[in-house]
């Protein structure tokens, strides 16, 4: 089959395949003075594309929050990198993998795994620790069993084998996700500063050493792919998608740790190649460093026979990394990486002249300004508008849900998938490897030690949609206010956020404005948080036969715990402790899972205070400070009653409490509110320090009893009653 | 004493292992890797758990390939103590070090979890510094942990006290709940628990702790 000639692409417009639009193909020809081949107009359509570029979101981007004191590296690199003393830094950041999830769920999730520790790697970093923020359907439904099972041991599957533990993350269940699940993974790392790489590739006659993985012709136009919305006569999208390989990764990132930490003086740069690969990779190295580059492209590594040049550049194989290596150098690099069986073959060099030119058999097939295709994308401003269902919601009277038996409501919310135990899924990652983790999933936040240190760090995703969907502004507040009280009930300071934001068609004017109003909320609780956001990416068109996904921002956070005798469980610790409630409990029902369980939908406006929000935060962090709590656990969804409950669960103990609430008041979402526990030799000292929205609620005890007093009823039952309902429940609804 | 940790490919639980005998005993320890062919210098050998080439066709399988193997079936003539630990126990079977062999979990999933096992045999090189502790907890993570061997084998097992760890709750459908064997001779234990991610309570209990203890006392 032969590739159309630049005049037939012109004449029949065939670039809007390629998800061109006719005024970014005009600029183009404006741009390079005459028409590009088929090698350039793929180039362009993937590095134009919304994945590559941002074009859609980049006004938006700009409100975070992105610098502070201890930001060594903000957004713009692989991942961004924040100083945490000891002459060390972590660095982190998360990425989505919807598009391909849904088609190929397995490969689709391990990809993403795969990619985001390379973006780890490549900044000179050991990735110590992976999370996953997952997004599916109701449960019942059987292709959303199978996704959810594909998905899980797709992460498991890489993970386990590359050997870093995957220790925490969120998974949550509603309708909008049925056909676009969200699968968004993160990964952390620490690494000595003085060891901080780069995408660079400056040094004229520097080379360009393309290593790991050979070339094959998968996820073609996967970047484009991940920029248009989903749609049942697609389903045949499935050659877009990736496929995965753990033990080829496991040996390029060994070979690039030792690289970078006993050889840094033999390279320039390094760089990932993930979304639109080759091309994407090696020009945005060029851009970053104002320098050209030409390529080889018979010298690439090839898996397949007859490839042309527009697939070699646009394949998405995985595990392949660019490096810009010093021109003396280049023979040791390969010798490297050859040790480990690795192909590593110099492609090309950089050249003086900022054009990106590439060469196949001799002859030359591109040649373009490199800031034609990196710096030139037209942003685009796109049409805002406020949906008409956020005026009804905010007109709405509190929705007070009528609680007629309190024990079944208990056991039914514990049953609702979003609330219930998620060990039937977790235990399937090894979260242990390496023998840094410290708090395991299952938690507010995830604790891994940072070795050879007397610190650790807490780790958490985090994101109500229900609440982004009910109102962008306040729910984006309360998305990182919540990752913040996960970070600081496991006795840590919060450092910085990465996210994923996931939303629907931007081209739609309320999808935009969704984006933009959530956005506005996530950065204005960043600056009051001090974490600036370091890392991150955007996924848009998440749509399936136009019906979009609620929007959905996943913060992920990491705190520093600055030493070892500060981290703090959610976990009941012993008989007689004191449980104190921190927050002030209202009817906040709106978005909440008494909601969702008794109405079948959620609507109504949000409750939010940033300064209670704060305070509480602080009180917490200073009662950790002076060792003045024995547990500390975070209220979500699900109130009150879940947070009591999961306290109790871990080391199966019961407690008694007496509320001044209504039985609905249990299930209020209330934010800003913590549970902790307290030994009665420190009640006096605590209760000093506490603030006068601190109450106490009652005591643990040993015999696996609960008792509930409220303004309306009294209920006891066991632990271990309402615990089988809780761990059941998601193995249960599979089946 | 001095420890060898075995490195192929894939290993991955590798630093935990030296970490285990560097930071929790006063043992020197060193990494050996795949293509080496001689384990002169050392007192005793460990394999470590992971993914050895991907584990590719079967895990264990092509790891029994690789040229360092040679020296430890020496090693293991020479009633030198050899672990296996997770991969390390499928490669020590496949290798026919030890009988039977690690077949998928019964539910067909990866397990992570920390289970109570039984101490069947505290007589051995492995296990004597257990001695008054009936259960113990140890960390499990593995996909292909399902012990198997036929009749024959697990009678001579169990007449041989071959059988030192069992789960007291089956996690992966194992025969006789079997955690964990050595050898006839007893200079080699293979185990899908591992005990080296439990030898501090900061980070997965401190039960593993004993098994190198009893090593390092039984030299």
């Amino acid at each position: 089959m032969s590739e159309a000639t630049a005049i037939e692409i012109y004449d029949q417009k065939i670039y809007r395949q390629w998800g061109l639009l006719d005024e970014e193909y005009n600029l183009i020809l404006k741009l390079i003075g005459r028409k590009p081949n088929y090698t350039e107009t793929g180039l362009f359509s993937v590095m134009w594309s919304e994945h590559c570029s941002y074009k859609n979101s980049k006004s938006l981007l700009k409100k975070f929050p992105n610098s502070g004191e201890n930001i060594l590296q903000g957004p713009g690199e692989g991942a961004g990198i924040i100083d945490i003393g000891d002459d060390k830094a972590v660095v982190f950041k998360a990425e989505s993998h919807n598009h391909p999830s849904a088609v190929e769920p397995y490969e689709g999730a391990a990809t993403g795994v795969g990619g985001i520790i390379r973006d780890i790697f490549s900044m000179g970093a050991t990735p110590i620790a992976n999370l996953n923020s997952l997004r599916f359907g109701e449960i019942k439904d059987s292709k959303t069993q199978y996704l959810i099972s594909e998905v899980v041991s797709g992460i498991g599957g890489y993970g386990n084998c590359i050997g870093i533990p995957t220790v925490g993350g969120d998974i949550n269940f509603d309708k909008t996700y049925q056909s676009n699940p969200l699968v968004n993974a993160m990964c952390v790392g620490v690494m000595d500063i003085s060891k901080i790489q780069q995408g660079r590739a400056t040094g004229v006659s520097n080379e360009i050493v393309y290593v790991g993985a050979k070339t094959g012709r998968d996820g073609i136009h996967g970047a484009t792919f991940a920029s248009d919305e989903f749609a049942d006569d697609k389903e045949t999208q499935r050659s877009a998608v990736q496929v995965g390989d753990p033990f080829m990764e496991k040996l390029l990132m060994d070979a690039c740790i030792e690289l970078i930490n006993e050889h840094s003086d033999w390279i320039v740069g390094i760089q990932d190649m993930g979304a639109a690969g080759l091309v994407s990779s090696t020009a945005e190295m060029a851009a970053k460093s104002n320098t050209g580059l030409i390529l080889d492209l018979s010298k690439v590594p090839q898996s397949e026979l007859a490839m042309t040049p527009y697939e070699i550049m646009l394949s998405e194989s995985q595990e392949r990394m660019a490096i810009c290596v010093k021109k003396d150098n280049v023979k040791e690099v390969i010798e490297l990486f050859k040790k480990y069986d690795l192909d590593a073959v110099s492609i090309g060099e950089v050249t003086e002249n900022r054009d990106y030119v590439l060469i196949h058999n001799d002859k030359k097939v591109a040649d373009i300004p490199v800031k034609a295709l990196i710096d030139d994308v037209p942003t685009v401003t796109r049409e805002q508008k406020m949906p008409k269902r956020i005026e009804e919601f905010k007109n709405q009277s509190q929705y007070i849900p009528e609680v007629k038996d309190l024990k079944t409501t208990i056991k039914e919310v514990l049953k609702q998938p979003t609330i219930a135990s998620k060990q039937s899924l977790y235990k399937t990652y090894d979260s242990q490897v390496k023998t840094n983790t410290i708090v395991k999933p299952g938690s507010d936040a995830a604790v891994v030690h940072v070795p050879n240190t007397n610190k650790a760090l807490s780790m958490t995703t985090d994101c109500n949609s229900r609440y982004i969907y009910l109102d962008p502004k306040i729910g984006g507040e309360i998305a990182v206010a919540e990752a913040a009280r996960n970070i600081v009930a496991s006795g840590a300071k919060p450092l910085g956020i990465t996210d994923c934001l996931n939303y629907g068609n931007p081209e739609k004017p309320e999808i935009y404005w969704e984006f933009a109003q959530s956005v506005e909320g996530i950065a204005q609780a960043c600056r009051e948080f001090n974490t600036p956001v370091i890392s991150g990416n955007v996924s848009l068109y998440n749509e399936s036969n136009d019906q979009a996904i609620y929007p959905s921002p996943m913060i992920g956070m990491v705190g520093l715990i600055d030493d070892l005798k500060k981290v703090t469980t959610q976990s009941f610790k012993k008989d007689c402790d004191l449980i104190y409630l921190i927050g002030e409990t209202k009817d906040d029902y709106s978005g909440s899972e008494i909601q969702k369980l008794l109405t079948g939908d959620i609507s109504g406006a949000l409750n939010f205070d940033m300064q209670s929000e704060i305070n509480n935060q602080n009180l917490v962090s200073k009662l950790i400070d002076n060792n003045l709590i024995a547990s500390a656990h975070d209220l979500s969804e699900g109130g009150l009653i879940t947070g009591l409950l999961e306290a109790a669960f871990d080391n199966n103990l019961g407690f008694n409490v007496e509320l001044d609430m209504t039985d609905a008041q249990l299930f209020s979402e209330s934010q800003s509110r913590f549970i902790v526990t307290v030994s009665s030799d420190n009640k006096e000292e605590f209760e000093k320090m506490a603030n006068d929205k601190t109450y106490l609620i009652g005591k643990v005890i040993d015999n696996k009893k609960v008792n509930i007093k409220t303004k309306d009823s009294e209920v006891q039952f066991s632990i271990d009653e309402v615990k089988d309902d809780w761990v059941g429940a998601i193995p249960c609804l599979m089946k | 004493m001095k420890f060898a940790v075995i490195v192929f490919p894939g290993s991955n639980c590798d630093e935990d292992l030296y970490k285990a005998i560097n930071l929790y005993t006063d043992e020197d320890v060193e990494y050996v890797n795949y293509k080496e062919t001689s384990l002169e210098k050392f007192d005793a050998v460990l394999i470590p758990g992971g993914f050895s080439y991907g584990d590719y066709l079967r895990s264990g399988a092509l790891a029994k390939f690789a040229p360092i193997m040679k020296a430890i079936k020496e090693f293991a003539k020479e009633k030198k103590p050899i672990v296996g630990i997770c991969n390390g126990f499928q490669i020590l079977t496949e290798a026919g070090l030890l009988p039977g062999s690690l077949i998928r979990n019964e539910k067909m999933q990866f397990v992570c979890d920390t289970v109570d096992l039984n101490v069947v045999n505290k007589d051995t090189k492995f296990t004597s510094k257990y001695a008054g502790k009936e259960t113990i907890q140890l960390p499990v993570a593995h996909g292909e942990g399902n012990y198997y061997c036929d009749e024959e084998t697990l009678n001579k097992l169990k007449k041989n006290k071959q059988i030192v760890f069992t789960y007291k709750e089956n996690v992966n459908g194992s025969v006789d709940n079997i955690a964990g064997i050595t050898n006839e001779d007893g200079n080699i234990l293979g185990m899908m628990p591992h005990p080296e991610r439990a030898m501090d309570a900061l980070f997965g209990g401190v039960d593993g702790i004993h098994l190198f203890k009893s090593l390092i006392n039984n030299r």
